[in-house]
């Protein structure tokens, strides 16, 4: 199967983000918080896309954002994935009350805004970076629930799976060897939603001033600094807002295409 | 009774269930949640006696469990308490930007909402050509962007690069109607932006479903024109999912409309929201949530219900 032109797109993209976001010291003219040069200047060859509203290079910032965005994003969403579908598949596995508390709780959690829960929770919780991983991860495992113990279900009534038990395997081995692998393909492809999600999620909560919180930066945080600005016609904060456009743009690009490969191994939807 | 009465009823009955256990966990959460409200208003170096004195003045000494019911009871006769930072009458701050928030919803409301179907159904009728492609491709671009990206590039369209409007969005009392649309096209603009894409995708998802069915081959070989069969055979049928699709993506709109409030500065109840969670205000920050989630339910409940009364096979059972 050949791959199409805009998988490729997103995965050189995703790639590029994914190097600059690792290597952000080594590639960085300038420290996170060298104020070098004047208020918004224009893109020169020191700095390459100009400066922010007190002088600090955009393209540094850029980069060192791109780290912390990334870094967070990835964070929340293993730890969704983890927690999620650990929890999906024992639902689906037990059934019963285990079932029915656990599907019902994240029922109530769902039935509530995402924004406004984290809202809520972060008008008490100290705003650090790990509680907000942990806030963004809990959040976004309910939606990870849903999905695995929906895919657990249909492979637990599974005649291996009926085997396993027969031979009296553990309930962990039924869920990490004989579900798990089972059930990776469509969980790979919701991965790539998931990090977008949570790449939009950190930037809308530092947008409104409750995500990353200085000396530390991330692109939301960037808009939100320079948002002032744009009304004298300074584009400083088009260009983390252009940055998370563009990585949210390629990652769905590659998830598209890993969602069309996989339902269509499995003779589904077709290609 | 009527068995559709009886769903109705029933998820009328599920939905006010679902609203009060969300009080309790949006009280007693933030109960659970380490953080002493105490400590938040006296700071670091308030003194054991002053800490216990204000405990027992705001009624924290008391079990979480009274305060609930105590809140609870409050809320329902109307009564959300006192702001810590301000000691403002919150139902009444609340009172003040409710409108604001429903007015600026409202606009983006009538605005995508026949939008979005009449896009997905040209989509529908010209599925796979460049109609389609077009639309598709735009709307899968605004899919990916947050709220406040979409916000910047709106603003810097249409207040610098063709400047025909004002970047911020003043709304006061005493207002004449057209002088606060004029204020709130560009959050309008946007928040259509970004509830169009997701709406008009499923318009045209739902139509094409349809649009497989034996009775539309039938249509096309009785040689009608193709937006006849999708207008009089497809839309119809197709009703109950789009119904849905549009509640859901206006309960969508009530976290959307949050963000675009504080982008323009909006003075409404979503900058109210974020204002008090920066201050760490937690008895506004609950009170707003709750409503905020009590529309959220509501248009759920409301997709449901809707879908119900579309289905004539619930409507005229056998």
């Amino acid at each position: 199967m050949k791959m199409p032109l805009s998988a490729i797109i997103g995965l050189v993209l995703t790639g590029g983000f994914l190097f600059v976001a690792i290597f952000a010291h080594w590639i960085a003219p300038f420290a996170i918080d060298d104020n070098s040069g004047g208020q918004w200047e224009g893109m020169s060859a020191l700095h390459w896309l100009g400066t922010d509203t007190i002088g600090r290079d955009i393209f540094s910032r850029l980069l060192y954002g791109a780290q912390i965005t990334i870094f967070v994003a990835l964070a929340s969403s293993v730890l969704a994935f983890s927690l999620g579908a650990f929890l999906g598949f024992f639902a689906a596995v037990r059934g019963g009350w285990v079932d029915q508390a656990l599907s019902r709780m994240v029922d109530l959690v769902m039935a509530i805004p995402s924004l406004i829960v984290a809202l809520v929770m972060l008008s008490v919780l100290p705003l650090n970076l790990t509680v907000l991983i942990l806030v963004m991860g809990f959040l976004d495992s309910t939606r990870v629930f849903r999905l695995s113990r929906a895919v657990a279900m249909d492979i637990t009534v599974m005649d291996y799976v009926e085997a396993a038990k027969l031979r009296g395997e553990k309930q962990s081995w039924i869920i990490f060897r004989e579900i798990l692998p089972n059930a990776l393909s469509p969980l790979v492809a919701e991965f790539g939603l998931r990090f977008i999600f949570a790449v939009l999620f950190i930037s809308t909560l530092s947008f409104l001033g409750l995500g990353i919180q200085p000396p530390l930066t991330d692109w939301g945080g960037m808009v939100k600094e320079n948002k002032d600005g744009l009304i004298y016609g300074k584009a400083a904060a088009m260009m983390p807002a252009l940055a998370i456009a563009a990585l949210a743009i390629s990652v769905n690009l590659v998830a598209d295409w890993v969602l069309s490969r996989t339902s269509s191994l499995k003779g589904g939807r077709g290609g | 009774m009527h068995p559709v009465l009886k769903l109705v009823v029933q998820r009328v009955a599920l939905g006010l269930l679902l609203l009060l256990a969300v009080s309790a966990v949006i009280f007693l959460g933030v109960e659970a949640l380490p953080g002493d409200t105490a400590q938040a208003i006296l700071g670091q170096q308030a003194t054991p006696e002053a800490l216990a004195n204000l405990r027992e003045q705001m009624g924290l000494d008391q079990p979480a469990l009274t305060r609930y019911f105590n809140w609870l009871a409050g809320v329902l006769h109307g009564d959300l308490g006192t702001a810590l930072t301000n000691k403002a009458d919150i139902a009444k701050s609340i009172g003040q930007r409710l409108g604001n928030t429903l007015f600026l919803a409202g606009c983006a409301a009538a605005i995508s909402v026949p939008l979005a179907i009449f896009l997905g159904i040209i989509a529908a009728r010209y599925a796979g050509r460049w109609p389609d492609k077009v639309i598709s491709g735009v709307t899968l671009t605004t899919i990916s962007l947050p709220e406040f990206v979409a916000a910047y590039f709106v603003i810097f369209l249409l207040t610098q690069v063709v400047p025909i409007f004002q970047p911020v969005a003043m709304v006061f009392p005493g207002m004449s109607f057209w002088a606060k649309l004029h204020a709130v096209a560009l959050p309008v603009i946007v928040l259509v932006l970004v509830v169009l894409a997701h709406m008009m995708r499923m318009t045209r998802a739902a139509i094409l479903n349809v649009m497989q069915s034996a009775y539309i081959e039938t249509a096309e070989l009785k040689g009608l024109s193709p937006m006849k069969v999708v207008w009089r055979h497809a839309f119809p049928n197709a009703i109950a999912p789009v119904v849905s699709v549009v509640m859901l993506n206006l309960a969508y709109l009530v976290v959307g409309v949050v963000v675009v409030e504080v982008v323009f500065g909006y003075n409404a109840l979503g900058q109210y929201l974020v204002d008090h969670v920066t201050k760490r205000d937690v008895p506004v920050v609950q009170a707003v949530g709750l409503i905020f989630a009590a529309v959220y339910i509501f248009l759920n409940m409301a997709a449901d219900i809707i879908a119900i009364v579309a289905n004539p096979r619930l409507r005229h059972p056998k």
